[in-house]
């Protein structure tokens, strides 16, 4: 059975990507109940600073642009894998790569400027749910690069085999994946909470 | 220098006092005995070969039972000590245990119980048979198989090296803040109960999508969602809860350990914490965890039934949906874990219905199992007495749940041992009785043998006995007042003799505990008479059936092709062969060690993360990420089996067993 699927189904009909699949929606749920827990903390500032005092939504919009594009850039570099093209889907993914870091950098500046403000985590249950889901994402982040950086190095030296294939298929899932939750924490942390 | 390298690691954490220094020289010598044996019989690279390193998930499946067993044993020890204590401690006397201890003896019993006996019983017989069942050669991703293993193991290694060294939480086993948090629990215990469950919960969460792609891509050819035994139907719906469920377990401990080892305000007393929140999240896991657990043990009862009965089972679509439909109903009920929490009558009202509409599909179950039975040439095996055991003790158990529904009755008897009989009666009515009915039905296909009966009767007799005798006090006991968790009472409250009559009952479950490991030695021994040669003992309905005992590694030399339900029996009975056609090359996977070492490093990574040793944390972390990386990109992980090799092996197999 198993091998007739290998042979017979492509890449995206794989039962390695539908689990995959399973597995972002679990994902999604993990970061669900950080959501859940945000919102009902974001009053929660203990007489200390709250949304409005320390989002800024231009800085957030930079943030927000780097990880579309990567998106964007990531998503080429699948179309140029599927086409067989090695040398351009290196080149995306490097694209890929440069723009996430870009983005952790952003977002690590940001959260240690909040902190040298004396804003950390451990001022309020507004701020430590703030932290722990915006941080569990950096964190998400920081694993995908790691990926991503192996992933390129193997079809570096290997080629675009059936396996690395699916290997990249499920990164680049996990990625845009990474954005949809970003979009979501740009609504509801940082516009909502400026509004 | 040194000792920031230790984190918070210090020598007098190995020093608790004499009833602990037991327990740790139990320990301690148990895993030097097992060692020094291995060792001396030279059985290590068998050991690594034949099972550590394993990829099917039968031999997956036996570990699994095995740790799992050994588990049950050191919960039951636990179980022994509360009972011993609460039979003591009235009125002058203060019993054996020092109320700090008795509550991590609580907390350690109901946290192993559930994730490392009921899960890890539960995960175990389905990696027995589910593959077999649904005629295919093996889970979805059996590397991942084995790293949901030992991801397991390693929470089981963590809660108990917190025996040794350390505490475990004193928190009860969902650990409700503020009380969890560091202002009012300082120690490394919550961290060990966090750490251990946070693993194994996360290796639960992967079993849960391996085991559903295996259900809806890996069938056999012709076998239908609707031509599907029911015991895969109900691990579809477990599996499905346990993939809604657990990121929300581990979403709220991600949560509480950052409270604990960030300093963040999550769940704390103060600046702005939310404790409520907590135990809503902890509940919207924990609810759908009881039906997680009791779902496959319905599927279990559901084919041992009918094959006892030499009956097709009685409304089988109907089975279906009442499966189903308690996988939804079981996320819509969990705040009645809290009525008298303040949510209000109208939340309460609703919880409270919910709750008891839930009953309805588990009615029709019990209903279809005895129609099943009805007019059926019943064969009573040590399986279907464990089913009539549940049969009586499970509806006991679901009746007063359905009180407790009532939120008006929940606010008078809401953590009084009311409730302990009542949750003890479902677990060991129902999810304990039916892994040990699945694995009593199932043993032969697995090791090739029977187990002997008249001793498996004994155990179920001292088990329903025991359980009645330790619980039906305790019923009454919760009416007359009695709270959970309690380690003294005064003895004007007349109490005591109900505590002992319950501890007597414990003794004969630990008979029964005791017939278990009888039976399992002496069907070892007398395993040539009792040898299962048709591979089909029971003269069952369903694939797993088909092949011989022992099932062969790739469970099928030639994959079966179904056209009804029930598919083995039918063509028994002069139906389709299942088996036809010309044989064809396979692959199956290589052994490999990565699940050892994910677990090994997973482990390390916890128990760094309890006592703050950052260097060791990230060690860890780059352990894993390396493993990881490593075989991902490794191409050659399977080998192929030719045609006329699987030829050759199922003459052979089939030869061995006539
Ligand atoms: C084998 C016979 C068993 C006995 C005699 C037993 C006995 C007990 C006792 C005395 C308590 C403490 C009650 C109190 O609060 O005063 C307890 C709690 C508990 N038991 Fe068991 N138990 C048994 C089996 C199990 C099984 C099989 C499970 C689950 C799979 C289980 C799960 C729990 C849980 C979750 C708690 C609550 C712990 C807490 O309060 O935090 N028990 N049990
Ligand atoms: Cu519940």
């Amino acid at each position: 059975m198993k091998q007739v699927i290998k042979s017979t189904q492509s890449v995206e009909a794989s039962p390695a990507i539908f689990g995959f699949w399973l597995y972002l929606m679990t994902d999604c749920l993990v970061f669900a109940s950080l959501f859940a827990s945000f919102v009902v903390l974001r009053g929660q500032t203990a007489g200390g600073v709250g949304s409005k005092e320390i989002f800024s939504l231009p800085f957030v919009f930079l943030e927000t642009m780097v990880l579309l594009v990567s998106s964007l850039t990531s998503g080429m570099a699948l179309l140029a894998a599927q086409r067989q093209k090695r040398q351009h889907t290196l080149m995306w993914l490097t694209a890929t790569a440069l723009l996430g870091m870009l983005f952790l950098g952003l977002e690590l500046y940001e959260f240690s400027s909040l902190v040298q403000e004396g804003h950390s985590w451990t001022q309020s249950a507004f701020l430590s749910s703030y932290f722990g889901l915006v941080g569990t994402h950096g964190i998400h982040i920081a694993i995908g690069l790691i990926w991503l950086f192996a992933t390129m190095l193997f079809i570096y030296k290997r080629g675009l085999t059936h396996r690395l294939m699916q290997r990249l298929t499920m990164f680049i899932l996990f990625w845009h994946f990474l954005d949809i939750v970003w979009v979501c924490i740009f609504t509801i942390v940082y516009l909502i909470g400026v509004i | 220098m040194f000792a920031s390298l230790l984190g918070r690691m210090e020598w007098h954490y190995f020093w608790h006092g004499w009833v602990q220094f037991g327990g740790q020289l139990a320990m301690v010598g148990g895993v030097l005995t097992l060692l020094a044996g291995m060792t001396y019989f030279k059985k290590w690279g068998w050991l690594w070969r034949e099972w550590l390193t394993t990829q099917d998930a039968k031999r997956i499946g036996v570990m699994y039972i095995i740790v799992a067993t050994v588990m049950l044993l050191r919960g039951f020890g636990d179980a022994i000590m509360l009972k011993l204590q609460q039979a003591l401690a009235s009125g002058h006397s203060d019993g054996f245990l020092q109320p700090d201890h008795f509550q991590q003896i609580f907390t350690a019993h109901g946290t192993i119980m559930i994730f490392f006996v009921a899960m890890g019983l539960m995960f175990g017989l389905i990696n027995l048979v589910l593959p077999l069942m649904l005629g295919s050669r093996d889970v979805a991703f059996p590397l991942l198989n084995s790293t949901s293993f030992y991801l397991y193991v390693a929470g089981v290694v963590l809660a108990n090296i917190s025996l040794l060294y350390g505490e475990f939480g004193a928190v009860g086993w969902l650990a409700y803040p503020p009380l969890s948090e560091l202002a009012y629990s300082p120690g490394p215990g919550v961290d060990y109960w966090l750490w251990s469950i946070q693993i194994a919960g996360v290796g639960s969460l992967l079993s849960g999508i391996n085991f559903i792609v295996t259900i809806l891509r890996l069938r056999a050819k012709g076998m239908t969602l609707m031509k599907m035994p029911v015991f895969a139907w109900s691990v579809l719906g477990s599996m499905i809860l346990v993939v809604f469920a657990f990121p929300i377990l581990t979403g709220t401990l991600f949560m509480l350990s950052l409270d604990r080892t960030l300093g963040m305000h999550y769940f704390t007393a103060d600046l702005g914490g939310n404790a409520m929140m907590y135990i809503n999240l902890i509940w919207a896991w924990g609810h759908p965890e009881v039906y997680i657990l009791i779902l496959p043990a319905f599927g279990m009862f559901s084919e041992i039934v009918a094959t006892m009965s030499r009956k097709r089972l009685f409304g089988y679509k109907t089975m279906v949906y009442a499966l189903m439909a308690i996988t939804v109903l079981s996320y819509l009920v969990w705040a009645h874990h809290f009525f008298t929490m303040g949510a209000g009558g109208n939340v309460n009202a609703f919880f409270g219905i919910m709750t008891m509409v839930i009953a309805i599909p588990t009615g029709v179950k019990v209903f279809n199992w005895l129609f099943t039975m009805y007019k059926g040439r019943i064969e009573f095996f040590t399986p279907m007495w464990w089913f009539m055991a549940f049969a009586t003790t499970f509806v006991i158990g679901g009746a007063t749940g359905v009180i407790l529904a009532v939120p008006a009755i929940d606010f008078q008897v809401h953590n009084s041992l009311f409730l302990v009989a009542h949750f003890h009666n479902t677990i060991i009515g129902g999810v304990v009785f039916g892994y040990f009915a699945g694995f009593a039905y199932w043993f032969p296909k697995i090791f090739g043998f029977r187990l002997h009966e008249r001793l498996g009767k004994a155990a179920v007799s001292c088990w329903v006995g025991g359980f009645l005798l330790t619980f039906i006090p305790i019923y009454i006991l919760g009416m007359m007042g009695a709270t959970r968790r309690l380690d003294h009472y005064d003895p004007s409250l007349g109490w005591q003799s109900l505590f002992i009559v319950s501890g007597v009952g414990t003794l004969l479950i630990g008979l029964g505990v005791v017939f278990q490991i009888a039976q399992l030695a002496y069907s070892v021994w007398k395993r040539h008479e009792l040898r299962d040669t048709s591979g089909d003992p029971w003269d069952g309905r369903t694939l797993e059936w088909s092949v011989p005992s022992p099932a062969p590694q790739y469970n099928f030399a030639r994959l079966p092709v179904v056209v009804a339900r029930d598919a083995w029996w039918e063509a028994k009975r002069g139906g389709k062969a299942i088996f036809s056609g010309a044989y064809s090359d396979f692959t199956l996977p290589k052994n490999s060690g990565v699940g050892v070492f994910i677990g090994a490093f997973v482990a390390m990574f916890g128990f760094a993360m309890i006592w703050h040793i950052w260097w060791l944390a990230v060690l860890a972390l780059v352990g894993v990420a390396t493993t990881l990386i490593r075989r991902t990109y490794e191409e050659e992980t399977e080998y192929v089996v030719t045609a006329d090799e699987a030829k050759r092996l199922d003459m052979k197999s089939q030869k061995a067993a006539a």
